[in-house]
This record gives C-alpha cells, sequence and structure tokens, in this order.
C-alpha cells in the first residue's frame, strides 16, 4: 500500500497566530456552466450541500463547495470519499460539457487561528479581512506573497487557506514569519 | 497602485493580483493579410498620454481574462468591462466624453 502524506506532514507553527497544515482534505474541481440544473444537482449530491453563491462557500459535516469562478466549483469530502464521490459525480455528469476531476494530491490546506489570525493572512494578501468585509461564508481567491491562495473563514478566528501543494512549504515559510511572536499589529480588534 | 474591480468575479483587485494583457481590441491579421496589416497586428500599439483601453487578466483570482478603460495620466480608472466584446461599450466611452471631451483613441472616439 502507498504511505499517504499530506505535503507538510500536519507541521505547525505557534506565534501570534497558530498556523497548522491540516493534513489530507479530498478536492474535486469541477468546471462546467454551473447554472445548469444537470450540474448542480450532481455537484450539490457530491458534497452534500447547497450551491455556494458568488465568493461565497458553503459546509456540511461531511463536505463543502465553494466558488471558484463563473464556470468553476471546487467541492470538498473527507479524503478517503474522494474516489467514490468522484465516481458517482462523473457519472452524473455524463453526456454534459463538463469536467471533474481528482486535485486532492495537488494541494495543501492550512488553517490560522487565534485573536491575530485575520492580521497574520492580511499582512500576505491584498484582501480587505476586517471582520465586516470577510466573515463566515466568504471565499476569496487571491494571491499569498508570492503565490496563489484561496482563504475563507471558519469563523471569526479561524481563517483556512488552500494553495498548491508544490508551494506548502513557501506558504508555511511566509505564514510563520507572518505571526512571529511580537509582530501583533492590531489592525483589526479582536471582539 | 491601480485597483481594477473584475467583472466576472466582483472583486475589487489590485494589481498585483492582476496580470497585464496589453493593449484590448486588436484586430488579428493572419495568414493571407497584407505586410502592413500583420507588422501592424504584431508591433504596432498606441501609447497614449491619456485615456487607454486594456486588456487584464485576474490570474490571481478567478483566473478570466476582462477589458479595462483608464487613464495613464491620472489614473482614474473609467470602468472593466466583459472580455467577450471587439470594442468598448457604450456606457463607458460616455462617461469617458464626460471627463475627457474629445477623446480618441484608434478608431474609437
Ligand atoms: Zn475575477
Amino acid at each position: 500500500m502507498f504511505d499517504l502524506q499530506s505535503a507538510l506532514a500536519n507541521a505547525r507553527f505557534d506565534g501570534i497566530a497558530q498556523i497548522r497544515e491540516l493534513g489530507l482534505q479530498g478536492m474535486i474541481t469541477l468546471r462546467g456552466d454551473v447554472a445548469a440544473p444537470v450540474l448542480k444537482k450532481a455537484a450539490t449530491a457530491a458534497s452534500g450541500t447547497a450551491m455556494p453563491g458568488q465568493r461565497k462557500a458553503v459546509f456540511s459535516d461531511t463536505g463543502g463547495m465553494a466558488w471558484m469562478s463563473p464556470d468553476e466549483l471546487l467541492i470538498l469530502c473527507p479524503y478517503a470519499e474522494v474516489t467514490d464521490r468522484l465516481e458517482a459525480l462523473t457519472d452524473a455528469l455524463a453526456g454534459t460539457h463538463a469536467l471533474a476531476v481528482n486535485v486532492s494530491d495537488a494541494r495543501a490546506v492550512f488553517e490560522v487561528s487565534g485573536p491575530h489570525a485575520r492580521e497574520v493572512v492580511a499582512k500576505l494578501c491584498p484582501v480587505d479581512l476586517s471582520p465586516q468585509a470577510f466573515s463566515p461564508g466568504d471565499f476569496r481567491r487571491t494571491r499569498m506573497a508570492q503565490v496563489a491562495a484561496a482563504i475563507w473563514a471558519d469563523d471569526d478566528q479561524t481563517l483556512r487557506i488552500i494553495c498548491f501543494r508544490s508551494v506548502a512549504r513557501y506558504v508555511f515559510g511566509v505564514l510563520s514569519v507572518a505571526a512571529q511572536k511580537g509582530s501583533e499589529v492590531g489592525y483589526f480588534q479582536a471582539g | 497602485m491601480l485597483i481594477l474591480e473584475c467583472p466576472c468575479c466582483g472583486v475589487l483587485a489590485d494589481e498585483t493580483e492582476l496580470t497585464a494583457g496589453g493593449e484590448a481590441h486588436l484586430k488579428r491579421f493572419g495568414p493571407e493579410s497584407s505586410d502592413d496589416e500583420f507588422e501592424g497586428y504584431l508591433f504596432r500599439r498606441e501609447n497614449p498620454r491619456g485615456v487607454h483601453f486594456e486588456r487584464w487578466r485576474h490570474s490571481h483570482g478567478c483566473g478570466k481574462w476582462f477589458h479595462a478603460a483608464r487613464n495613464t495620466v491620472t489614473l482614474e480608472v473609467y470602468g472593466t468591462y466583459s472580455a467577450q466584446t471587439t470594442e468598448p461599450p457604450e456606457a463607458i466611452r460616455q462617461k469617458i466624453s464626460g471627463v475627457a471631451p474629445g477623446w480618441k483613441w484608434r478608431l474609437f472616439k
């Protein structure tokens, strides 16, 4: 059997926020006409959630779905279920102009948590991460330092980040630097 | 810092999230065209002080191409619009005329 490993084997860093690499996460990229009923039906069945609105993400206990672009969705599920869910999704989309691909092993997922989590990420991304502008349910693709990343908020003090696996070490590094002890900015007042 | 609103995903993206795609509304000349047309398509570009139309890609966001109308002197952004068009929309042309009467850019005014 293969010894399945996520990019950084649950690496963690504790500074003004806690950075954790979250391990293996099932992810399916789905491209197609997201307004088409057949695609909506197949996507919601695969994710176990409703359809997300523009720049939104929706989650359930075992899955999630994020709006990536006008013709792209990202379906999240437990890593062990991704093959089955992809097969069902592909079957449901037979004959439809759409593409579903397992990208789980092409990505890495991080969690940044704590009262300063927002400012750690805001140091690296050209995005308004104030609690008023970015709250749970929002989803944003952007640039994190020099690489592409996608961000959402689990709660007010917890952000999650997806990046390409090939740059996971880089992202962990810049997040750790941005979270160094004593580097609080205090721009977003907690609470 | 240039900030453009991506018409495909609605994000107010600063230029570091975008990739410049050069001049907008170029007409492609390929095989069978004259040497002058082909040279113009490949090399001749506007370089205006003032109103300008460009292609941009939301490369670190939704990934889509779009058009932007802006002023290279004042850095004012007149608007962004779909990539799926060969000319600036009327609403944007009128807006430009309001602030820069008599503007001219290639075939458009
Ligand atoms: Zn966009």
